[in-house]
């Protein structure tokens, strides 16, 4: 056996701004050519790991390493950032913050620059590049203008010029919508079978990255290794839900439904699964068909009327023409491609943009009504809480919109104080603000929206790049209050979170509003699927494989288990 | 956020945007020097022609540059000001000659002190317009391309075009904080006071800081791991070669330089005098 391309040996490594270790005795080897998903919740020393192995630690992040780390030979320890990046090439989480170039090809040529490369020789390899990609046409475009899946592509030329042997990829699903995603996990697979690469992907998002090719998971829990293992093996242990990794929704369906994992040989694609009657016969014992849903009385809250905004005259695709109307109590999805418009609304709602047509809460035109007075009425949730959050204090923070407003202190102490008991902050008043972790601050900026009492909250892509328990502790929160009465609006690319706690789903597609309906439906309609740019679930993958007659039902059997397993938590 | 009313460079097409960067800093940096030195009346009157000629050109509108030309306006009209405040009898020193307009003892104004502000105002209607157009017009990365080309180190030279390329993502970030803010009810409109403006101001300002800086160390993060500052050099991937108008748009610049140095000679000075 040749000598690994990496290989940590009781590995352990401490920031030196924290009291505890992140990553404690390491044993991990990887062979050259091999693809490796490393695994785990927030926080469990994933990407640590991955600072290792492109020589952020320990250059940039300081701290004490024992043992040792190799990295195609180099002892990390030992060796500069800018010798280990010949080795191992890394495309960071957010594409969008790391372009350095204020075009697509400059971007690409930047490490090439760096080495002195000539002139000419530079544009050559760009172009070879840029062509391989698909990216030819977008050279001299700025890379901000990009979709979500092109910016990935350019981010990944940016390092493909460098043919480093390893290819490191933190959360690259992370900004991605679903159609995105999957082109990004296959495109991976094919420049590792053309550079003969190492490829690591750090990611939380099991069932995605599945849809590639994967040599081994290593499965990261408090910063030890608690599995390597094929993926097959790793999905029959019970391992990934113990370390708060979701489960791929076909995996768990067939656990809910008592199918015995061990009786099915290749558990890593739907279409592996074996056909027998006994599975099928489980499935259709576990489905409880589903009573049509009884009609609500519907009563408006939003009206939109031709509403549209366009942002410069250079804009292809500017927003116009959404009519709908939202009722009360609803939980609407709004999804599709990066760039279709969806927080272009959301913006229009809130009045924060102008707006070509009208907006009606209640039937009573907001055209008038200031950015202030329209909060009172509707509630924004940006996506990153740190652009939201001033205050020190837990308390000051949720208490601010009532202050500015001069409720009077008594009052305020009160409402504040409620808001806090309904979004489970209670015991934390007191804390400042930056003690919390993000699915904890995500709370706070909710609940200083939800403290000025609005009838209508829309929020930001709520859960993304969030771990399985952060996701679920923030829509569960959600769904509850929604249950009490509040109308909510979520911008979301995730296809699963759609189906389990939205009723309704606005798809967009290059400005334009293409369905309003059930997220169901909307996951049928192969054409809506296709111009939104979104993906079925693998439930829907599991019914067909099956041939269950009604993929609804099995969907909403499943949805309904999980809403009683959070219930009984 | 519309995009017209960002200040920074924005792709064009027209002679000064085909300019190669080293030729527009040239010319910005040796006209400017050259308006600062002298104050005779005629060279400069000269050069704001011209570059409000080129300002025109270049089709640049009012409102993507109005914020700005405002704040300086501003700021311009102090500097008179005090500078007119500080020594009422300045502009007599230095003519040689006292014509009187309004007398009132230590602030009698004279035709030569206002003939010297009015060389003032007109160096800041030579060096503005230019100035302006070079930000305008220029990619940041040919700027810095330019900068490294006459000398300075990239890493300067570098630094200052992100500097110059994060104004619009910090304008765009300000922005979005601003009208969530907004909702909070932080009322930032004239309708607020100006304590409680400046009280709301500095609630945006902080979370600003606090993005900008994770921004920093993301882009910095990035840029090692692909080896920026690993050499003494490096190549650009935007370099233009100088072309024909690059060489006369430069030599044009000397020879302004040139004809300020001449008129040294004739007025005996910097100082052109009308009242002789």
């Amino acid at each position: 056996m040749d000598t690994p391309i990496i290989q940590f040996k009781d590995f352990s490594f401490k920031y030196n701004s924290q009291s505890a270790p992140t990553l404690k005795h390491l044993n991990l080897q990887i062979q050259k050519g091999e693809k490796i998903l490393l695994a785990g919740p927030s926080g469990s020393g994933k990407s640590t790991i991955g600072r290792c192995l492109n020589g952020l630690i320990p250059n940039v992040d300081h701290g004490e390493i024992a043992g040792t780390c190799l990295v195609n030979g180099k002892d990390i320890a030992k060796t500069s950032l800018f010798a280990l990046s010949f080795s191992t090439s890394t495309i960071l989480q957010d594409s969008d913050s790391q372009f350095i170039g204020m075009t697509v090809g400059e971007d690409i040529a930047f490490s090439l620059e760096n080495d002195q490369t000539p002139r000419a020789q530079m544009h050559a390899v760009v172009d070879k590049w840029a062509k391989e990609l698909g990216l030819s046409e977008l050279l001299k475009q700025a890379p901000q203008t990009l979709s979500g899946g092109q910016k990935q592509l350019v981010a990944l030329a940016g390092v493909l010029v460098d043919e480093s042997p390893i290819l490191l990829f933190d959360e690259p699903l992370a900004n991605l919508d679903p159609a995105s995603g999957l082109k990004t996990i296959k495109l991976i697979d094919q420049i590792q079978a053309e550079l003969h690469a190492t490829v690591i992907i750090i990611e939380h998002r099991i069932e995605e990255v599945l849809a590639g090719r994967v040599d081994r998971i290593v499965l990261i829990d408090d910063g030890q290794i608690i599995a390597d293992q094929t993926p097959n093996e790793l999905l029959h242990t019970d391992l990934l839900e113990k370390d708060g990794v979701r489960l791929p929704l076909y995996v768990k369906a067939l656990k809910k439904a008592h199918v015995d994992l061990q009786d099915i040989p290749l558990l890593t694609q739907v279409a592996s699964l074996p056909t027998t009657n006994a599975i099928s016969t489980k499935l259709t014992h576990w489905i409880q068909p589903q009573s049509a849903e009884e009609q609500r009385k519907t009563i408006p809250l939003l009206t939109l009327k031709q509403v549209g905004h366009r942002y410069d005259k250079h804009q292809r695709y500017p927003l116009e023409d959404v009519n709908v109307t939202i009722n009360q109590g609803d939980f609407v999805s709004i999804v599709g491609q990066n760039g279709a418009g969806k927080t272009t609304l959301c913006r229009i709602i809130c009045g924060f943009i102008a707006n070509e047509g009208q907006v009606l809460f209640k039937d009573q035109d907001l055209a008038q009504q200031t950015i202030k007075e329209r909060a009172e009425k509707i509630g924004y949730v940006m996506q990153d809480p740190n652009q939201m959050i001033s205050q020190k204090m837990i308390f000051d923070e949720v208490a601010l919109g009532l202050r500015l407003r001069n409720v009077p202190e008594t009052e305020i102490k009160e409402r504040v104080l409620k808001t806090l008991k309904i979004c489970g902050l209670y015991p934390f008043r007191n804390w400042p603000i930056s003690a919390l972790s993000f699915g904890q601050k995500k709370r706070v900026t909710i609940a200083s929206i939800l403290v000025l009492a609005p009838e209508l909250i829309i929020l930001d892509e709520p859960t993304a790049g969030q771990d399985w328990k952060t996701y679920s502790e923030i829509m569960n929160f959600l769904r509850q209050l929604n249950q009490q009465g509040k109308t909510i609006m979520i911008i979301t690319h995730d296809m699963h979170l759609m189906m389990e706690y939205t009723n309704r789903s606005l798809a967009f597609a290059k400005g334009k509003l293409i369905a309003d309906t059930t997220p169901l439906e909307l996951l049928t309609n192969p054409d809506l699927v296709a111009q939104a740019s979104l993906r079925k679930t693998s439930l829907f993958e599991l019914a067909q494989h099956y041939q269950i007659p009604n993929s609804a039902d099995l969907i909403a059997t499943y949805v309904n288990s999980e809403m009683e397993r959070d219930h009984h938590e | 956020m519309n995009e017209d009313k960002v200040l920074g460079f924005q792709p064009g097409t027209g002679f000064i945007y085909e300019l190669n960067a080293t030729t527009k800093l040239i010319f910005l940096l040796l006209v400017s020097v050259a308006c600062m030195v002298t104050y005779d009346t005629r060279f400069l009157a000269a050069i704001c022609l011209l570059s409000v000629f080129c300002l025109k050109l270049s089709g640049i509108k009012w409102r993507q540059v109005s914020f700005v030309v405002k704040l300086i306006l501003v700021f311009a009209l102090l500097n008179l000001i005090t500078v007119y405040l500080f020594q009422p009898s300045y502009g007599q020193n230095l003519y040689g000659s006292k014509n009187v307009i309004v007398n009132a003892g230590y602030f009698t104004l004279t035709q030569e002190e206002l003939f010297y502000l009015f060389n003032l105002v007109l160096k800041y209607i030579c060096s503005i317009p230019l100035l302006l157009l070079f930000l305008l017009t220029t990619n940041p990365s040919q700027f810095a391309s330019s900068l490294n080309k006459i000398g300075v180190s990239y890493k300067i030279a570098y630094a200052v075009a992100l500097a110059l390329r994060y104004i619009p993502t910090i304008q765009n970030d300000y922005w979005s904080i601003s009208v969530a803010q907004q909702a909070r009810g932080n009322e930032l409109s004239k309708k607020a006071s100006l304590s409680k403006r400046i009280k709301g101001t500095l609630n945006i300002v902080k979370p600003l800081i606090f993005s900008s800086l994770t921004r920093i160390d993301t882009i910095s993060t990035a840029m090692q791991l692909r080896r920026f500052g690993s050499k003494k050099k490096r190549t650009w991937y935007v370099y233009q070669p100088f072309k024909l108008p690059d060489y006369l748009v430069s030599l044009l610049a000397l020879l302004l330089v040139a004809a300020v140095v001449w008129l040294w000679q004739i007025n005996q000075g910097r100082f052109f005098n009308p009242f002789k």
